[in-house]
């Protein structure tokens, strides 16, 4: 648990948030994307990448029956071929929360709900800490928050700070995972500073987006979280997780977010306790290029189920 | 509610191992033998003789290439004085017209010039493929743009061609370098003969098959290969008007020599030991892929290489820590590879001199880093390395190393960044790491180098002159600078 910062304490640290160059970050980034991913390697990392899907759906429509269904391929993408494993965890509103645990009872599926007035977390402290234990009592393992972006941009950053301290405490044992919305951020300085901020009240994962605001996840915004997580990890020790979420669909995506973590925050973070990506649609993709990997045909798409 | 048990599989540790990703080389055709590229045709060289070419990385020999003596350098001047007759009164859009021709046979054969460039000097392929070959093209692109301008260029001025140009170039970028040379060279109407590095002379031999394609005049271009007695031929021609040489600051002050009163006109493009000067303000990370990008960037085989890094005391020490970590995620292999950061050393005698000047900084008492990484057994080779406690008088703080060897010296204030960074006989390059634009402004003024990079290093652009200061050169190449070495004007 973290201890609260005081507000003096806040604004040194803020003070102290290095800069960061957008030419350089967003050169490094498409420099990592050309990493040529091929084989043996691609099949591990597409393994990995369906390990550590936060398999999504956060629609108004979302029914008892839409979660059934995504539950059923979380647990299994592939019905019939044992040897693709279960994403991380399903992703969706508290209201949903229930039916996903119902589902999911017996499997290392995890339920990640979204909380505190999700996607733009514009309301008051004492709804967000009572949906966030809503969320937990109802069953979620994971609480994916959103940062009160207008109090970040007005420059109040110990009412965003206190706000994650008190959804953090609302957690319990559940995990936090804090999404800064990078795309309403501005800059890379906002984004770094707001990493920092978000580790610092105790997040257990920052995470770029909702998925509601474009944009949405970058590899040039990404290295910078994970630059700051890397930097966060010397200062203090504490390894925090990171997670893509946003208009992640192809394979390639995937492969180009692990290779940025893999070369950026090192073999340590290959996992999905400490990395994640939320997505929708990038599961049947990656089905397919494992397909294709192995056996050098791509399949038509009504051989991968939707859910 | 119970939820029984939805707890995370155990993991095994996770290693990503990037499985090989060569580039194709079946597509590439290396003739075994190759002749002298004069008066448009391939002629077998008078001399007889031939020496190989090897591919660094594996020491094996890719080709025989031709050694030019006195008579075929004879013959390649005279090729090029007479096509000078009718190619510097040729319409200056029809030049033109033929440089672009070039450089879109450039762009169509840049999987083949990258691979060759690659296979024959050891660079990495993504730096031949993303960088060497598009600048090349680029160039040309650039340059034929100005072949009918010239008059704008330079207003209210009568210019003409100057007449030949021997032009000797480096194995560091062959083909960008030749570029380089040639391009403006044709833009303004002259004619040229060029030798390319002993080493590294394939892509120059591409190159000419490239004139021929573009049914370029015969002579107007002319490829001669050779070592440095060839280039020694070459520059002391009297039918050549203009020396443009690339290289080591020795062999320039050689040639300097040679040339004195003969009325020849001379650029020289020549060693560096940039200052890489980090401000405590600085964008650390970035900083740091612009430190690598500045030293490791080629092998360090690089003229405008920043192989000395002038840190602010006050943060040396986060930034050495996150730079030795960079410096163990750098991939050391196969150049073909597509993941390869580092490629390998040119020769055999690039790496003995590399390997000499690292004894001696260790020697003198630096303390040396060099992450692990696997050696391959054949092949030339030095890993990405690292000097701290490295003082001003060492040798690898003053020599150039034209390798992956970085020293690093520690600063306090502004005004001793910069008399520490100008504190050297040369002054090609320097890059400054701020996030403070007045500072930046300050510390350009102050720099004596051609070139000073803010926030980033090792940066191109056809636009852009280059060229030194002191022992670094003198002359610029890019840009409308860079026609100037090649026009009379009156």
């Amino acid at each position: 648990m973290a201890t609260a910062l005081s507000l003096s304490h806040l604004g040194s640290l803020m003070r102290g948030v290095r800069s960061v160059d957008e030419v350089g970050a967003n050169e490094r980034a498409a420099s990592l994307a050309q990493r040529s991913i091929k084989k043996s390697s691609k099949l591990w990392a597409l393994d990995l990448a369906i390990r550590c899907i936060d398999l999504t759906t956060l629609e108004g429509s979302d029914t008892p029956g839409k979660v059934a269904a995504l539950c059923a391929k979380a647990i299994r993408p592939k019905p019939g071929d044992a040897s693709i494993p279960s994403v991380a965890a399903i992703c969706i509103y508290p209201a949903r929360v229930a039916d996903a645990c119902e589902h999911l009872q017996g499997s290392r599926v995890r339920v990640a709900s979204v909380a505190t007035a999700f996607p733009s977390g514009q309301s008051f402290l004492s709804i967000k800490v009572a949906e966030t234990k809503a969320v937990v009592a109802a069953g979620a393992d994971e609480v994916d928050m959103v940062i009160d972006r207008g109090a970040f941009l007005s420059g109040d950053y110990q009412k965003v700070y206190d706000e994650i301290v008190a959804v953090k405490e609302a957690c319990g044992p559940a995990h936090l995972k804090v999404i800064l919305e990078t795309g309403e951020l501005g800059t890379y300085d906002g984004v770094r500073r707001a990493s920092i901020l978000a580790m610092a009240a105790g997040a257990d994962f920052i995470k770029t987006s909702t998925g509601k605001v474009q944009p949405a996840a970058t590899l040039p915004v990404s290295l910078v979280m994970m630059e700051s997580i890397r930097d966060f990890m010397r200062e203090t020790g504490r390894p925090v997780g990171f997670k893509a979420a946003g208009g992640i669909r192809t394979s390639k995506q995937a492969i180009a977010y692990l290779v940025i973590a893999y070369e950026t925050l090192g073999p340590d973070w290959m996992t999905p306790d400490r990395f994640r990506l939320g997505a929708s649609t990038l599961l049947n993709d990656v089905l397919m290029q494992i397909e294709k990997e192995r056996t050098g045909a791509y399949q038509s798409g009504d051989y991968f189920t939707i859910d | 509610m119970a939820i029984t048990k939805r707890q995370a599989a155990p993991l095994a540790k996770q290693t990503f191992e990037y499985a090989p990703a060569p580039e194709a080389t079946d597509h590439i055709r290396i003739q075994p033998r190759y002749g002298l590229f004069v008066g448009g045709r391939m002629l077998e060289p008078h001399s007889k003789k031939r020496f190989p070419t090897i591919n660094p990385a594996t020491e094996q020999k890719l080709s025989e290439v031709a050694e030019a003596d006195a008579v075929d350098v004879g013959r390649a001047v005279a090729a090029a004085d007479k096509a000078f007759t009718s190619w510097s009164r040729l319409a200056p859009s029809l030049r033109a017209r033929y440089l672009f021709r070039i450089s879109r046979l450039i762009q169509e054969r840049a999987r083949e010039l990258a691979v060759v460039e690659t296979m024959d000097g050891g660079k990495p392929i993504k730096e031949s493929r993303d960088v060497d070959i598009p600048l090349s093209a680029a160039h040309f692109f650039y340059y034929a743009g100005w072949a009918d301008k010239l008059e704008w260029a330079f207003p209210n001025r009568r210019l003409r061609p100057v007449g030949v140009a021997g032009q000797v170039i480096p194995w560091n970028f062959p083909l960008l370098m030749l570029s380089w040379k040639i391009a403006p060279a044709l833009a303004a109407g002259n004619t040229v003969v060029l030798k390319p590095a002993e080493t590294t002379p394939l892509s120059a031999l591409l190159f000419a098959e490239i004139c021929q394609q573009a049914e370029l005049p015969p002579g107007v271009v002319n490829i001669i290969t050779g070592a440095g007695k060839t280039g020694s031929l070459l520059v002391s021609h009297p039918a050549v008007k203009k020396v443009a040489f690339t290289g080591s600051t020795e062999v320039g002050k050689l040639i300097q020599r040679t040339l004195a009163g003969t009325g020849k006109r001379l650029s020289l493009e020549l060693g560096g030991k940039a200052a890489n000067i980090v401000f405590e303000d600085a964008p650390l990370d970035q900083a740091v892929e612009g430190i690598v990008n500045g030293i490791y960037f080629n092998q360090g085989h690089v003229c405008c290489a920043g192989s000395r890094l002038l840190v602010q005391e006050s943060i040396a020490k986060p930034l050495l820590e996150k730079l030795k970590q960079r410096l163990s995620t750098l991939r050391l292999g196969d150049p073909l590879d597509k993941n390869t950061d580092i490629g390998a050393i040119n020769s055999r005698a690039q790496l003995e001199k590399i390997q000499g000047l690292v004894a001696s900084g260790v020697e003198e008492g630096a303390e040396i880093y060099q992450p692990e990484c696997r050696i391959p057994e054949r092949g030339f080779w030095f890993p990405p390395t690292l000097f701290t406690n490295v003082s001003q008088s060492y040798r690898i703080a003053r020599e150039e190393i034209f390798g992956p060897v970085l020293s690093v010296l520690t600063f306090r204030t502004p005004a001793e960044a910069v008399e520490k960074a100008n504190n050297t006989p040369y002054g090609l390059s320097a890059g400054v790491w701020t996030d403070k634009g007045s500072r930046i402004l300050w510390m350009a003024e102050r720099m004596r180098a051609g070139v000073v990079w803010a926030n980033t290093f090792n940066r191109f652009d056809p636009t852009s002159p280059f060229g030194g200061y002191k022992e670094s050169g003198f002359g610029r190449e890019g840009g409308v600078h860079g026609l100037l070495p090649y026009l009379e004007l009156t």
